[in-house]
């Protein structure tokens, strides 16, 4: 699969800054409704998001605590599964235009399967969508997906558990960034930051050129300042979520997240 | 009939690939944090099928503490009720806990205990495999947790109550309809925030690989026992082998050995029954097989009950240890080969084939293995004069009474 230079200004790269942290917020496609998750998405842009993350509702959220699931189960409710979500992301991009912060589907394997890969890969690239996060597609198991989702930056996850040679694929096969995983478990707000954590980043990026995102129980502006610091990105999902039914207190709380990751290294 | 036993080269059985995939079915599709303790565990696993030591000690548990060889009976009376010229019954339900469910246990208790892990933790359905993995973390001293729905705790508290006793911890799973699929998910989870102290005991044989091997390698001894003892009577070769299909472990521990070891045109008639429910026009059933479309459930690729947008579908059953909406790789890939037949039966089938076997023999199933049961009329019918069925009574009936009373059975 060949990559050009045009697919990496185009992609998630465009996200990232030299002299700060990105900021990736999570929101979730379709929750609590349509038109709420629409009007979320553009808050968070206008809030200051280098990156979003879109969630897509799934039946099985394996990697997911319990204000996502919650999200996700209240999404499928009102109607939404990938179809829809991929239609959310490209009416958001349309309106927002060229100064839209890249989008990633945030999206597990299943839902792409029954799709077809092919299609899903295809219905994404053509919504503007600019990569996938499969949480549940290792990159050993990611060959059908890979081959079919040229032009899309596929990004791949390390955790605290993955070994050197597994951060070493990881970081062979991701595009765009490596999501680092901060913790064992599942996502959601927790009191404390992983210790050692920005040891773990250090040790990814041993083996790894890409910027390295941290996510998983990242939530207020202090933990994401902190995070600033040392990570090439971080990732705000539940505390995200758990505002999403108000746009205007999601675009207030990623100002603010936005403020922290600029003051983190001046 | 002696030589048709033995295994030769040319007649393999294709076990999964060093990926586990068999055909394209299997894998592993799991969040990244577990991926390193899964290849921990299959070159962990792979150390022991090497190891005499290993096979020494977990034989002797075999033997010694579950029971075995366990019994193959022949059902006179019940053969002469279904129209076959002979049934015999593997006798799974007379292993320690009532089920075939300890073999696999055992195993993967050791190999917990081998690898260092303190700590196990087990999903589980209708509680056998629960029960069971409580039953060997007891005996080998390990700490032990198991997740379970709180529709199951509901219909099976008397087994809740066991795991009790034997000192696990039960955690109740409310997500979803609180059913095994809901308290699979609930240990995936619990193993992701866990993995570096736990071992997981999965119980069938589902999963990401290297589990559906795994368990399959623990559940063997059942056909290979069976081959054994009918080769000990002089029996020919059956024309049929029967078992219930939830996630597989049981049909697979009984089909395997058949599959391994005979050439195809020697092979019995190798029949699964999967939970037909209320029907499977109804969506009140638990036949992925027969119903479901291949897709990624809880670490693997397989047929599976799933809406238009691939969210898994709730699967129904009577019985707790088949309303799963997945089933065992090595199964999808069998029905694709054409090399094992899945074959519905309904609740009302189950409940008939339950009460036969009570009355003609004196043996109270439990209603997964009365599935299997379920199917002897017609196969002896099918296979005509003569016919020769085994089917793998996997497990007693005990915990069952509740549900036949409310299913009316026994009542006059």
């Amino acid at each position: 699969m060949a990559s050009n230079a045009s697919d990496c200004v185009a992609g998630l790269a465009r996200g990232f800054a030299p002299d700060r942290a990105a900021l990736i917020v999570y929101l979730m496609a379709g929750y609590p409704d349509k038109e709420t998750s629409l009007a979320a998405l553009h808050a968070a842009a206008r809030g200051g998001a280098d990156i979003i993350e879109l969630g897509v509702p799934y039946g099985d959220p394996l990697a997911d605590g319990p204000t996502i699931a919650e999200a996700a189960r209240a999404a499928r409710e009102a109607g939404f599964g990938l179809r829809e979500s991929i239609r959310l992301a490209e009416e958001f991009l349309s309106e927002a235009g060229p100064d839209a912060p890249p989008v990633a589907l945030m999206n597990y394997l299943n839902p792409l399967m029954r799709m077809g890969l092919e299609q899903a890969a295809e219905s994404i690239r053509n919504a503007g969508v600019a990569g996938v996060i499969v949480p549940d597609m290792p990159p050993d198991s990611a060959a059908p997906w890979l081959s079919v989702a040229s032009g899309l930056d596929t990004v791949f996850l390390v955790a605290p558990t993955s070994t050197p040679e597994r951060m070493q694929k990881v970081g062979e096969r991701s595009k765009g960034f490596v999501y680092c995983v901060s913790t064992t478990g599942v996502t959601g707000e927790r009191a404390q930051l992983a210790k050692d954590l920005a040891e773990l980043v250090d040790r990814v990026r041993s083996f790894v050129a890409l910027p390295v995102a941290v996510g998983f129980g990242v939530s207020g502006p202090a933990q994401v300042g902190e995070v600033a610091r040392f990570a090439d990105g971080v990732v705000v999902g539940s505390a995200v979520v758990r505002r999403q039914g108000d746009p205007a207190e999601v675009e207030g709380f990623v100002r603010e997240l936005s403020s922290a990751v600029r003051a983190a290294r001046s | 009939m002696s030589d048709v036993f033995l295994p030769s080269a040319e007649m393999a059985y294709s076990s999964p690939d060093a990926q586990g995939f068999f055909g394209p079915y299997g894998g592993t599709f799991v969040p990244e944090t577990v991926v390193p303790a899964l290849s921990e565990l299959a070159e962990a696993f792979c150390e022991t099928l090497d190891d005499p030591a290993f096979a020494a000690e977990y034989g002797t548990l075999l033997q010694d503490y579950v029971g075995r060889p366990t019994p193959l009976f022949s059902a006179e009376r019940l053969a002469e009720a279904v129209g076959a010229d002979r049934v015999y019954l593997k006798r799974e339900d007379l292993d320690h806990t009532g089920a075939h469910k300890i073999n696999n246990t055992l195993g993967q208790v050791l190999l917990a205990r081998r690898m260092g892990k303190r700590r196990v933790i087990a999903e589980t359905g209708a509680g056998q495999h629960g029960v069971a993995t409580a039953t060997a973390a007891a005996l080998l001293g390990l700490e032990c947790a198991v997740f379970m729905g709180t529709e199951d705790m509901r219909r099976q508290s008397l087994n809740v109550y066991k795991m009790r006793l034997l000192g696990a911890e039960v955690v109740p799973v409310a997500d979803g309809t609180g059913t095994l699929a809901d308290a699979v998910t609930a240990t995936l989870r619990h193993w992701v925030e866990r993995v570096e102290d736990t071992f997981y005991v999965l119980g069938s044989a589902v999963g990401p690989h290297p589990y559906p091997v795994m368990v399959r390698e623990f559940q063997k001894v059942i056909g290979e026992e069976t081959l054994v003892q009918l080769q000990g009577r002089a029996e020919r070769i059956p024309d049929a082998v029967v078992a219930c299909v939830g996630g597989g472990s049981n049909a697979i521990g009984m089909f395997y050995p058949f599959l391994r070891d005979l050439p195809p045109e020697k092979r019995p008639l190798l029949v699964g029954a999967e939970a037909a429910g209320l029907g499977l026009d109804s969506d009140k059933h638990g036949a992925s097989l027969a119903k479901g479309s291949p897709g990624v459930l809880h670490g693997f690729y397989s047929y599976l009950l799933q809406d238009d947008a691939g969210n898994p579908l709730e699967a129904y059953s009577i019985s707790a240890g088949l309303d799963y909406p997945g089933v065992g790789p090595e199964h999808s890939h069998l029905k694709d080969e054409g090399l094992v037949r899945y074959e519905p039966v309904t609740d009302t089938e189950a409940l008939e084939a339950f009460a036969l076997l009570t009355r003609t023999e004196g043996i109270i199933p439990a209603i997964e293995s009365s599935h299997a049961l379920a199917l002897l009329p017609h196969l002896a019918a099918e296979l005509g004069p003569g016919a020769l069925i085994v089917v793998n009574l996997s497990g007693r009936g005990d915990k069952d009474m509740d549900i036949v009373r409310e299913g009316g059975l026994g009542g006059e």
